[in-house]
């Protein structure tokens, strides 16, 4: 059997109930990741603001790790996605846009929750590890897309900014097992940051959309 | 030795340079670094852990005042040529797999007489205090330069470490959802500026494993494999992994294997 097609049929093994656990090489794949889950929480010590709990994962952790960074079964992808949604703490007073020129520093800042950083702050979100951003700034990585112009292309629209505030906060609410991390969910950003970035995303007057 | 110090002094200038160069657009940006990069390989300081680790190695030691010229790195007793090109491997006197790392350990704690807890004790320097660690792997990888890769798998707790070491590096957690996979699963993909090798396929893999350890020059230090993992896990935000523990065996396992094949080339020098 192509290594693909393996791959796929243990981890669609191991998504199903108990029940479907009974085929020849699935038990043995899920022993593994038992054990590979249990060695790493005892080959780990706590450091600073990291703590141990750092090591359980939650439903999407463990999911998109079973599917060993390829695109996970449809009905689980949305069940993720769906699971992840439903938990977007929308902003109260219904605006989703703050201040660009805050959330180009929150763009560069890389530093945050790392156990050698100062657990008083700054945290920001490094999005230029990953993203192309404003033009001026070259040291820019692409593990993400491109969001240079992100505004400009896809119109000033509620329904953007919604979406833009939406996918910061959690974009495994919006694609299921992606690299992005989850600013909102995972009380990385404050509601304020993450409005900031959108700014940066989404004002006219932003250097991205220039 | 002096001469080569200027020489890597007259990298690191370029490295400040880097600046002003991506003022002029990120295709000659990259240029530089080629150029700050090549200007680096002039002269490696590694040359100094080599030689610091290769006398201790020799040096009669521990509570048993013993040296290391008899540890079993694999290849037989006082065999360190070409050793570090099979690890990690299988050892029966201990039963289970051990790392390079793991290993001296081992050597220290039977020939020297050292407690396991003090063998594993500082195994990172710094500029005010210098790790034996890191000298005996610069001096025992040096050993291994230009050597094929050839890790093994034929027990079948290598096999099983390599299975761990898989599944270790696809999960994912901490604070934001990172695994090793996050950044070295897919080609041609850069942190910033920095590529970032693909671990799972063979050539990414070679490329990476094959030059560690490697002298820093930001940190003005030799750093270890095991350094490597640990500072690779800082950054995804997890706990601190615990040096020579079963898990940095089994990634170290899965990474020193995808790079079978391969001319070892290490200790290197890099930014």
């Amino acid at each position: 059997m192509p290594r693909r097609h393996l791959t796929r049929a243990l981890a669609a093994a191991l998504a199903v109930p108990a029940i479907l656990i009974g085929c020849v090489t699935a038990p043995d794949d899920a022993e593994v990741s038992a054990k590979a889950t249990s060695m790493l929480k005892a080959s780990f010590k706590e450091q600073g603001q990291a703590k141990l709990d750092r090591l359980d994962q939650d439903d999407m952790q463990k999911m998109c790790s079973v599917y060993a960074g390829k695109a996970p079964p449809k009905e689980v992808a949305e069940r993720i996605e769906k699971a992840n949604l439903a938990s977007v703490k929308w902003p109260a007073d219904g605006r989703f846009v703050g201040d660009w020129k805050n959330g180009e520093k929150i763009a560069q800042e890389g530093r945050g929750m790392q156990y050698s950083d100062d657990p008083k702050g700054p945290v920001g979100a490094n999005c230029y590890a990953c993203h192309q951003l404003a033009p001026q700034e070259l040291s820019y990585g692409t593990i993400g897309p491109s969001l240079y112009r992100f505004g400009r292309l896809r119109g000033y629209t509620d329904e953007m900014r919604k979406y833009a505030y939406g996918k910061v906060y959690n974009a495994d609410a919006y694609s299921a097992c992606t690299n992005m991390p989850r600013f909102g969910h995972k009380g990385i950003l404050t509601e304020a940051q993450i409005k900031d970035v959108v700014a940066l995303l989404m004002d006219p007057d932003s250097p991205v959309n220039k | 030795m002096r001469a080569k110090y200027r020489r890597v002094a007259a990298g690191a200038a370029c490295l400040f340079t880097l600046g002003a160069a991506t003022a002029l657009g990120q295709g000659s940006a990259v240029e530089e670094i080629a150029k700050y990069r090549a200007a680096l390989q002039d002269g490696n300081p590694a040359e100094l852990w080599e030689a610091r680790g290769e006398d201790l190695w020799k040096q009669k030691r521990g509570p048993k005042n013993a040296s290391l010229e008899s540890c079993d790195l694999g290849l037989g007793p006082g065999v360190v040529k070409g050793a570090y090109a099979r690890l990690p491997k299988y050892f029966a006197d201990a039963d289970r797999v051990m790392d390079l790392e793991t290993r001296i350990v081992w050597c220290m704690v039977t020939l020297q007489g050292y407690t396991d807890a003090d063998a594993r004790k500082g195994p990172f320097g710094s500029p005010d205090r210098k790790a034996d660690m890191e000298a005996y792997a610069a001096y025992v990888t040096s050993q291994s330069r230009g050597i094929t890769m050839a890790v093994a798998s034929n027990h079948p707790k290598e096999q099983e470490a390599y299975r761990l070491g898989e599944k270790m590096f696809y999960f994912r957690g901490g604070t934001h959802d990172f695994a090793c996979a996050t950044c070295h699963a897919e080609d041609a993909k850069r942190i910033r500026l920095q590529d970032l090798p693909n671990l799972t396929k063979t050539e990414g893999a070679q490329k990476a494993y094959t030059t560690w350890p490697a002298y820093r020059v930001s940190q003005g230090e030799l750093r270890s494999f095991q350094w490597r993992l640990n500072d690779c896990f800082r950054q995804q935000r997890f706990p601190e992994l615990v040096f020579a523990s079963d898990a940095s065996i089994a990634l170290t396992m899965f990474l020193a294997r995808n790079a079978n094949g391969a001319a070892f080339d290490a200790p290197a020098i890099k930014r």
